[in-house]
């Protein structure tokens, strides 16, 4: 099996499936219990904490574990706005951004937020212009995505994030860098970032919104009052322990896997193909790749891939099944003949080069194939 | 640009005349001991700043993150230590702007030389340094009052210092320079922080606490250790006594009107403390009583419990107000462990109307209807000691995270 559908869902590294299996057994405890069983979950539940906020760059910061991306989404935009408030009703976000964030958008609409998206150019790149354009003093709260799930653009954060404490000194600053944890290094520019544990080889359902010191917040979730009234539910200390684990494991790998090679020998070999366009611009991400081939549906090439057991998907998972058109590559303003062609591959730390070169055999064949027909 | 050097400032142990080498000896020792897992880092103490040198920059990063919490540090800078030459500090000083976020921002160059061989006067030295940094950087600005970037130039006879940052530190004197005291621990809010003021102010601690099983569990005895724990990572290790206390309060109870049974659990636990204050030497008793704070931390109250002894009982918090308290105790790490919610063996024998304005005379009278020396004698004899901190145990969690 070859695994190019990593921006998907990752296989999960056996030390973290060890971790969430020896936590269950022996942390089981409820870490709110007073008892000596509740204490030594609730020490683990914190010791995680701290991990997991020194990885995410934010060692003081607020750690919110929840089920995963799109709650960590639902919880930023949700809260952040609602916290908010009283000084605004003004919400910015790219036009790229992924659902759990575009669609809680549209309910924060419904309860008189202000909700504005900012465009990306052809690159799939933020226009840094029209979000200064559109920051107003009455701005509550900015998202941006870090590194987006169909096209690999990175957003430049930095940059948005100086705009933004310019003319909007009261906005939280939100990033979902789902996508980029541990495979590039953490933006500097957020004050909360979304992560998903599945994405870098951890479980399914764990996840966490991470939040500068001194960042106001409302839960969206009611209950008994855990993770300090923020979250309520009966915190899995299991996951949080996966989930910190993951990220060191993540983090420790981060310049060990060499995805930008990877991704320009692929470069290099579509550019021997006529019929093929590399999506994006020359620096998005190195672990994802998306091209476009003319006058075939993606589909086909997934099917015809996975014959040879490689694994890619046509543009983002979540969508691939959807017959509608992405939003992102309608906002790329792709050429209609080859929008419907769109297939990804994206890396992982367990790929291989040899992977890579397989990859090109099969590939040059397929496309053979279609020129026959 | 990783720095590989860090500059240490002292406060006030520039004053302290005659005594100040031993105040400096200590605040070396102690960072050296805070450092010790470090292997790459060394520390070298001159007249009147100190250096630690790191050659690993993940230990650099993590020495960083210890030195504010060393008491006896007034600020310190990270460092780059470059040949003393102008051309030398030129080169070197555009590779630290270069790592710097510098669009829009304001600039400044501040030379000092310690050196005065050094062949340029020190507003030469700025000139010369602003004239080739400037047309490198056009985006920074000079501004001469508080601009966001200081590049500070410190000139010496082994080399030039170059740093952009000063980082606060903590302030006071070298812990463990400044005698020794025992610390009333009881496992709340304000004790823990009475304890690091009083070491900031270089007070070696031993800390006692009180203990009544069964009505107090095995957890809020494990709260205080961990409270005692924490204090010892400031710099000393801490000593902790814990005095089994249930014999003596169960007399309390049974001689005592109810009105006045904490007024005399106070007087005893500080006749016990004053004894074990003596056997160890110490040379004062510190609390964390704040003046109103209940109703034992009247001025009645806080009278007639001193009246057990004549050893000075510091208060570091009488005049603070609880959410100044609190404020500490979050910044120090002790707040989270203190508000466990566990029986202590004040609030288990806690009448529902203590006296605020007990009479001492009264007190004295009604405990004369028991004899309570032996009692203490026992509590003092039978406790139990530990050093703090503990030696590292395996930790449980290493092989999961």
């Amino acid at each position: 099996m070859i695994y190019f559908d990593n921006s998907a869902t990752t296989q999960p590294d056996s030390e973290v499936i060890r971790t969430f299996s020896a936590a269950s057994a022996s942390f089981f405890a409820n870490p709110s219990s007073l008892h000596g069983l509740g204490i030594e979950a609730d020490r683990l539940l914190e010791r995680s904490r701290m991990q997991v906020a020194e990885l995410a760059g934010m060692r003081d910061g607020t750690v919110v574990f929840t089920s995963g991306g799109t709650e960590a989404n639902n919880q930023a935009l949700f809260g952040l706005a609602r916290a908010n408030a009283g000084h605004g009703k003004k919400i910015l976000m790219s036009s790229v951004e992924h659902p759990s964030v575009l669609n809680t958008a549209d309910r924060l609409r419904c309860e008189g937020f202000d909700v504005v998206t900012v465009a990306a150019g052809p690159d799939g790149v933020l226009d840094l212009s029209d979000l200064e354009e559109k920051l107003t003093a009455d701005t509550i709260v900015v998202s941006v995505m870090h590194v987006n799930n169909e096209t690999g653009a990175v957003q430049p954060l930095e940059q948005a994030g100086r705009l933004i404490r310019q003319a909007s000194p009261r906005a939280v600053f939100h990033s979902d860098i789902v996508q980029s944890f541990g495979k590039l290094p953490i933006p500097a520019g957020p004050d909360a970032i979304s992560l998903s544990a599945h994405k870098f080889h951890g479980l399914k359902g764990s996840g966490a919104l991470i939040l500068k010191k001194n960042i106001h917040i409302l839960p969206y979730l009611f209950g008994g009052g855990q993770q300090g009234g923020l979250r309520s539910g009966t915190v899995p200390v299991a996951h949080a322990a996966a989930l910190a684990k993951a990220m060191r494991l993540a983090h420790e790998s981060m310049d060990r896997t060499p995805y930008r090679e990877w991704r320009d020998e692929l470069i290099r070999f579509f550019g021997n193909f006529e019929k093929i366009r590399v999506i994006g611009g020359t620096d998005t991400a190195p672990h994802i790749l998306s091209v476009a081939v003319r006058g075939i549906r993606g589909e086909v090439a997934v099917n015809a891939l996975q014959e040879h057991g490689i694994y890619v998907s046509t543009s983002s998972a979540c969508s691939s099944r959807s017959r509608r058109e992405s939003h992102v590559l309608q906002a790329m303003k792709l050429r209609e003949d080859f929008r419907h062609g769109v297939i990804r591959l994206s890396f992982g730390r367990q790929n291989k080069l040899e992977e890579i070169t397989r990859f090109k055999e099969v590939f040059a064949g397929f496309m053979e194939t279609i020129e026959r027909v | 640009m990783t720095y590989k050097e860090i500059l240490i400032r002292y406060g006030e142990l520039s004053l302290k005349g005659k005594n100040r080498n031993f105040f400096i000896r200590k605040l070396r020792d102690n960072i050296r001991k805070i450092m010790k897992d470090l292997d790459s880092v060394k520390v070298k103490s001159e007249h009147d700043r100190m250096f630690l040198f790191a050659d690993d920059p993940g230990e650099m990063e993590e020495a960083i993150r210890r030195l504010p919490e060393v008491f006896g540090i007034q600020s310190f800078s990270p460092a780059v230590h470059c040949k003393a030459d102008i051309e030398v500090i030129k080169e070197t000083a555009a590779g630290i702007l270069a790592g710097t976020d510098r669009e829009g921002r304001t600039f400044k160059v501040e030379a000092r030389r310690a050196d005065k061989t050094f062949p340029l006067k020190t507003n030469d030295i700025q000139q010369e340094l602003g004239g080739h940094l400037l047309p490198l950087y056009p985006e920074l600005t000079v501004k001469m009052k508080n601009p966001d970037i200081k590049l500070l130039v410190d000139i010496r006879e082994d080399g030039a210092y170059l740093s952009t940052e000063t980082i606060r530190g903590a302030g006071g004197l070298p812990a463990g320079s400044n005698g020794h005291a025992l610390l009333m621990l009881s496992g709340g809010i304000d004790s823990p922080v009475a304890g690091y003021m009083m070491m900031k102010r270089g007070l070696k601690l031993d800390v006692i606490h009180f203990h009544s099983p069964p009505f107090t569990s095995e957890q809020s005895k494990q709260k205080v250790v961990e409270l005692a724990e924490r204090l010892s990572r400031f710099g000393t290790r801490v000593r902790m006594h814990t005095i089994h206390f249930t014999e003596i309060q169960q007399a309390i109870q049974d001689t005592m009107p109810s009105a006045l049974t904490m007024t005399t659990t106070r007087r005893l636990m500080m006749k016990i403390t004053d004894l074990v204050r003596e056997e160890i030497g110490a040379k004062a008793i510190v609390t964390g009583e704040s003046l109103g704070q209940v109703a034992s931390q009247t001025l009645d109250s806080l009278s007639a419990i001193n009246e057990v002894t004549n050893t000075p009982v510091l208060r570091p918090l009488i005049a603070l107000d609880k959410l100044d308290i609190i404020s500490v105790a979050e910044n120090i790490g002790t707040y989270e462990t203190s508000i466990r919610p566990f029986e202590d063996c004040c609030t288990i024998f806690t009448p529902s109307h203590p006296a605020t304005k007990p009479k001492t005379e009264k007190v004295i009278y009604y405990e004369g209807n028991a004899d309570f020396g032996p009692m203490i004698d026992r509590a003092v004899a039978g406790r139990e000691i530990i050093e703090l901190p503990l030696n590292q145990k395996e930790d449980p969690f290493a092989g999961l995270l």
